[in-house]
């Protein structure tokens, strides 16, 4: 698209928004921000698919076919057990 | 055309709501929805991402995804909690090596230069991140041990490894159709991330858990630089910019930089043996039922030794039926309790303990001196007050949880060793110290049934 230094500037941009939204996490959410962090970071996923996918029966398709399989499980196992741990938290009653 | 648009909104979609799904997660009453928000973003990207044109046989897109997809379904249900740091080590290898095959399979002979590195990049920080989430894994799950391992020459292999990949990483880059530099730089980042994380101890895997999980995200920053795609910027960014948070709140935790953790381990012991005063007080479970029956007011607090003996559901029995008598109860948990962060707050959480419940360790401290008793489960380190009192001790300077100052504590311990720093606790010795030897889960099991009857 608009060459690298739009992406550059899209990565710092993102950078500080983590950072600032990071730190609003309290400790007692560490564990379940990781393992939210990891389902994101399957977003390689979005990547994967492309090259999987070009038909070409070339080493590009089977990289890209193993890393879809890879992020895939980052995604799903990420997000499920992410959502399994927060089910457990709960505020004391009355 | 129409679809680069599509897919370019889709994408900022999907971004705004990762960002979104984030903030949610600040606060735990919002944090499940936030999970859901964030799950939705990534559904909207990989929906858009399959119309991409560029796309002529869906096969081995459906086969990898659903491969993955099962395998990450079956983990995450089967889990146990206590599981977790090794689940996530494992994770974030897999990250990592999604990234690294992404970044090889974007070479093509006609690749700018900027691309060339980049692609250099997401392999190396991929490889290291695969490897050293393996290594990392094989030791919280103890399948290694899971001690530091450190040779003669560490040092010396450490930098020629170092030395390899940057010259094979500046090779490639020249020559990017001679594939020989590509299997170095593969080949070298793997054994990087082997060679930095074997020399890290038990005690400090909190900070490389962190550490991978930001290389993961970072990795596939990388990727989407490789192959021009901003959501994989933006994604890959939140998360390295998370892991690199947690990692600093675990060392300062600690009390240690990042290099000192990364390259040193805990230095060498000293020898000259500190003369700790007092004597050990065991007590068994009838007379801890007395003290406990009668205290007003109790603090909890657990390390990994909890999650290893499984004790936190019969802790939580135990917090009930105190309070039924009439006693407050709070938790007091360490930044770098367990093995992973949060680790403690999870476990507790599972045994149906309230999150209020958890006093994080700036919030227990100063009410400590009106703790009538406080229970130590299987923590060491992070209750050390050598850390305080002892200027030549390893931990001095650590921020510790100050059990110390309660009125009575219990120390619920299997033996008389030392912690994963291998460092001796004069807690033990303390006036107002009892030591409650035995397993954990036994031992408060037996309080349980006293306190019941």
């Amino acid at each position: 698209m608009n060459g690298a230094e739009y992406l550059l500037f899209i990565l710092m941009l993102s950078v500080f928004l983590g950072f600032e939204l990071i730190n609003k996490v309290p400790a007692t959410l560490h564990t379940p921000l990781m393992s939210g962090a990891n389902a994101i970071s399957g977003i390689t996923v979005v990547g994967a698919v492309a090259l999987a996918g070009n038909g070409q029966e070339n080493l590009a398709q089977w990289l890209g076919a193993g890393a879809v399989a890879l992020a895939s499980v980052n995604v799903v196992g990420g997000y499920m057990v992410t959502d399994r741990m927060l089910g457990f938290f709960k505020k004391k009653e009355g | 055309m129409d679809t680069t648009l599509v897919t370019g909104l889709g994408y900022v979609v999907a971004s705004g709501l990762f960002i979104f799904g984030l903030k949610m997660l600040g606060s735990p009453a919002t944090a499940r929805r936030g999970n859901m928000v964030s799950a939705t973003g990534m559904l909207i990207a990989i929906v858009v991402a399959l119309l991409d044109q560029g796309i002529v046989n869906y096969t081995w897109i459906a086969g990898g995804m659903v491969a993955g997809g099962l395998v990450g379904a079956v983990v995450a249900r089967s889990v146990a909690m206590t599981s977790m740091p090794e689940m996530v080590a494992l994770f974030n290898g897999l990250g990592g090596s999604a990234s690294l095959l992404v970044g090889w399979a974007a070479l093509t002979p006609d690749a700018a230069t900027f691309t060339l590195v980049t692609i250099v990049l997401s392999i190396l920080i991929g490889g290291v991140t695969l490897t050293g989430s393996l290594i990392a894994y094989g030791k919280l799950s103890e399948k290694l041990g899971s001690g530091q391992i450190v040779f003669s020459g560490q040092q010396i292999v450490n930098s020629l490894v170092v030395l390899g990949v940057v010259v094979g990483a500046v090779l490639f880059v020249m020559e990017p159709t001679n594939a020989t530099w590509l299997y170095v730089v593969i080949g070298l980042a793997l054994v990087f991330g082997v060679m930095a994380v074997i020399p890290i101890g038990g005690a400090d895997m909190p900070v490389v858990i962190s550490l991978l999980n930001s290389y993961s995200g970072l990795a596939a920053c990388a990727a989407g630089f490789a192959i021009d795609n901003n959501v994989l910027i933006v994604a890959g960014s939140l998360v390295g910019a998370s892991g690199i948070i947690l990692t600093q709140i675990m060392c300062k935790a600690m009390n240690r930089s990042l290099s000192n953790v990364l390259f040193s381990g805990f230095a060498s012991v000293s020898n000259e043996v500190t003369e700790i005063e007092g004597e050990i007080k065991p007590i068994n479970a009838d007379d801890a039922y007395y003290i406990l029956e009668a205290a007003s007011s109790v603090a909890v607090v657990p390390g990994y030794g909890m999650a290893v003996a499984q004790a936190q559901h019969v802790v939580k029995e135990l917090a009930n039926l105190l309070e039924a008598n009439g006693a407050e109860v709070v938790f007091g948990i360490h930044p770098v309790a367990g093995r992973m962060p949060g680790h403690m707050n999870v476990l507790l959480a599972e045994a149906d303990v309230p999150y209020d419940q958890l006093l994080e360790m700036d919030e227990i401290n100063p009410r400590m001196e009106s703790v009538d008793v406080a229970i130590v489960i299987g923590a060491n380190d992070v209750v050390n007050p050598a850390a305080r009192e002892v200027e030549s001790s390893p931990i001095y300077g650590m921020p510790v949880i100050n059990v110390a100052d309660a009125r009575t504590v219990f120390v619920l311990k299997r033996s008389m060793a030392s912690g994963f720093a291998g460092i001796e606790n004069p807690l033990f010795y303390k006036e107002n110290t009892r030591m409650l030897f035995g397993d954990a889960k036994e031992s408060l099991g037996k309080l349980v049934s006293e306190l019941s009857s």
